[in-house]
């Protein structure tokens, strides 16, 4: 779970902490996550552009946390000398200083290296179209739940997903979302005593 | 012995026949979704937060004792039968482990990472008893800024000691220290960060943070990069270990549980160093080093203890002080804040029935475990080969499901979305989750902590400088901060020295 990071050149400045790697074990014959990094380097040559973003997310947030302390009033009392507003005015400007760190270490040719996992092929690119797909299904849930009710709206989401994700036996994928939206239905509302929506199927379930 | 009679009543609480299938029910959901790959045991909580809220939390905790546990064992299973790397904590366990199933020897590598999770659990959460007390009567006399050290102790650890970059672990507690300041301010009752949006004005619920970033952020990150040939999985019997695996195994059970409980309970030892120095006591000790690197016994039993050591470990800062130390940790800390109760020394003191129970539950789950794992390996095997469309929908359909149920409001669906982007990007540019989490549930009460503290000193900075306590945490922080300028400066110098 912990996202790793490499820094290939850094200008001949020793590796980060070299003394905290406690001996790769079998670095030699099985490479852990190491092919990983030379998969996403291939995939991005002359740096990771994308990461200046980042530093521009974090600048931004940093920038409206400071203007939405800068707008509390007034709000010190004896029982609470320092008040609601040095707390974000602090974060704020910590996001900005870690916004300008961080770009520096990009320029140095600092590079995140993405978080690998069981089912992950780092080798390929993102893949748009499924991530999209995904969102698109599960905003359908978000703005259908309350209307139409979680019976429908889950099924729909699952049913969605799993065709985002490729599955292309559309009937028994049906089949499957619709039992999976009833049994939850019905295991929330009479075990464990939370009412998710009914809909437009209210009377009927 | 105090302590002794209470967790006495602790397994008479759990024996009961509800209370039982209820560890029962904990460890298979654990096992199963340990085994799942791309679902870790923080997540496997996340996504069961909601379903608990129905339940006492006696009955939730020994549940999520159970997944605790159980996810620990089935990610060991993954490591040994998929040659893909999971979890950091069982990266090392595949190295030999999965050698050895590719050599036949499944069924060995199987029942002796079961057995040393099992010997490894036991002996820690024996260690858990003896630990835990001396540590809540330390606590109990801490004041407010002390707590504010132990917190920012916690935040510099959890960034700067685990994970490799120390500006992206900064940047990742950052944002989880805004996302946790959303909302009326406990203190002045003052909005902050609400944007004018009523439904934030009582904050982000953590479950909805957690499956956020956890489960969302996950399946749309693995959605992106799905291998579409999925990973060859090994076949394996019942898992059964001759004479000879037996002599090899034994001490390097001892030896894990030893590096992985400290590690554990350290406010930053996680459970990959710990993983990583048994591997490397065990190939330095063995008489078998020609096998390391094709499926030596050793190289699987020693780390999978550590690993299991150090998860009991890791329940000692987080009952005692109230400090999560890993992501599984700080999910179910934020549970416990679900049930209106806050972990640390007074937890001891007024729902004493509520911890032993949930410690003796974990000497039960346990067992339960190796009850259930040895027999029915091939049973869990089988799950490594559901359609991943299915799965990842699946975890989608309940992360909504879960997160809606919180407040019965699509606002939060939207707000889940949203975080779950935040997850994804987050995976895409390196930046570890843990700090985040840390930070969202940590970051209130620190703000609490060093108000109450100032509030002592009217407002004085000097407020936050307690006694004897705070000042060795700030030192110790101070230590870990500067730590790359100290090895540079003053320890490789001594040590070539030294040596020329």
């Amino acid at each position: 779970m912990i996202g790793q990071a490499t820094r290939p050149d850094a200008g001949g400045a020793p590796p980060a902490y070299p003394e905290r790697e406690p001996d790769r074990p079998g670095a030699d014959d099985a490479p852990p996550p190491g092919g990983v990094t030379q998969a996403a380097q291939a995939a991005a040559p002359g740096g990771d552009r994308a990461q200046y973003g980042v530093c521009a997310f974090l600048a931004l947030v940093g920038g409206l946390v400071i203007a939405d302390a800068l707008r509390i009033g007034h709000a010190i009392s004896p029982a609470d000398p320092i008040g609601p507003k040095p707390v974000p005015i602090l974060l704020g400007a910590l996001l900005l200083v870690v916004a300008v760190v961080y770009a520096v270490d990009v320029v140095r040719g600092g590079r995140g290296e993405p978080e690998a996992g069981e089912d992950v092929d780092l080798t390929t690119p993102i893949d748009w179209r499924t991530v999209l797909l995904l969102i698109g299904a599960f905003l359908v849930n978000a703005v259908l739940i309350d209307r139409l009710g979680w019976v429908i709206s889950g099924a729909l989401l699952f049913w969605g997903s799993a065709f985002a994700l490729g599955n292309r036996h559309h009937v028994r994928n049906l089949l499957i979302a619709v039992v999976l939206s009833l049994v939850t239905f019905y295991t929330f509302a009479i075990g464990l005593g939370v009412s998710l929506p009914a809909g437009v199927l209210q009377g009927i379930l | 012995m105090d302590n002794l009679s209470n967790l006495l009543d602790g397994f008479a609480n759990v024996v009961t026949p509800m209370n039982l299938l209820i560890a029962l029910l904990g460890v298979t959901i654990g096992t199963a979704v340990g085994v799942l790959p791309g679902i870790g045991p923080a997540m496997t909580v996340a996504l069961l937060l909601p379903v608990t809220y129905g339940m006492e939390p006696t009955q939730a905790f020994i549940m999520f004792a159970g997944i605790f546990y159980g996810g620990m064992y089935g990610g060991s299973t993954t490591s040994i039968l998929l040659n893909t790397p999971g979890e950091s904590s069982s990266v090392v366990t595949a190295i030999e482990g999965n050698k050895m199933a590719k050599a036949g020897r499944a069924a060995q590598a199987l029942a002796t990472a079961a057995i040393g999770s099992f010997v490894a659990g036991t002996i820690a959460t024996l260690l858990l008893v003896v630990v835990t007390p001396p540590v809540v009567a330390f606590a109990i006399g801490l004041g407010a800024p002390d707590y504010f050290a132990l917190m920012l102790l916690s935040f510099v650890a959890v960034t700067a000691v685990l994970g490799a970059s120390r500006v992206r672990g900064f940047a990742s507690l950052l944002l989880g220290l805004v996302i946790g300041m959303v909302g009326i301010d406990m203190v002045s009752g003052q909005q902050r960060l609400t944007l004018g949006v009523p439904q934030l004005a009582d904050g982000i619920d953590v479950v909805v943070v957690a499956v956020g970033i956890f489960a969302v952020g996950e399946a749309l990150w693995i959605a992106a990069h799905l291998r579409r040939r999925a990973a060859e999985v090994i076949e394996v019997g019942r898992p059964w270990m001759g004479r000879q695996d037996w002599q090899r195994s034994w001490k390097p059970w001892l030896r894990g549980t030893a590096y992985g409980f400290p590690f554990g309970a350290l406010p930053a030892g996680g459970a990959e160093i710990p993983t990583f120095l048994s591997y490397a006591t065990e190939k330095k000790l063995t008489k078998h080093p020609e096998e390391f690197g094709r499926g030596a016994i050793e190289g699987v039993a020693g780390p999978e203890a550590a690993n299991n050591a150090s998860a009991a470990g890791t329940l000692v800062p987080m009952l005692a002080i109230g400090l999560p130390t890993n992501a599984t940790a700080a999910v179910m800390l934020a549970a416990f804040q679900q049930y209106g109760i806050q972990p640390g020394p007074l937890l001891f003191e007024r729902e004493s029935g509520l911890v032993w129970t949930l410690i003796a539950s974990l000497f039960v789950g346990n067992l339960l475990l190796l009850v259930l794992n040895l027999p029915l390996a091939p049973v869990w095997a089988r799950l490594l080969r559901i359609p991943r469309p299915y799965l990842y929908a699946g975890i989608l359909f309940f992360a909504s499901m879960g997160a809606y149920a919180v407040n019965a409001a699509p606002f939060d669906l939207f707000l889940l979305l949203a975080l779950g982007l935040l997850g994804f990007g987050m995976r895409r540019f390196g930046l570890p989750i843990l700090p985040l989490i840390v930070g969202v549930i940590l970051g209130p009460r620190a703000e609490l902590q060093g108000r109450r503290a100032l509030q002592l000193s009217g407002g004085e900075l000097h407020g936050l400088l307690g006694g004897w306590v705070s000042w060795s945490i700030y030192a110790t922080i101070a230590v870990v901060l500067l730590w790359p300028l100290i090895g540079r400066h003053v320890v490789r110098p001594l040590r070539e020295r030294l040596i020329g």
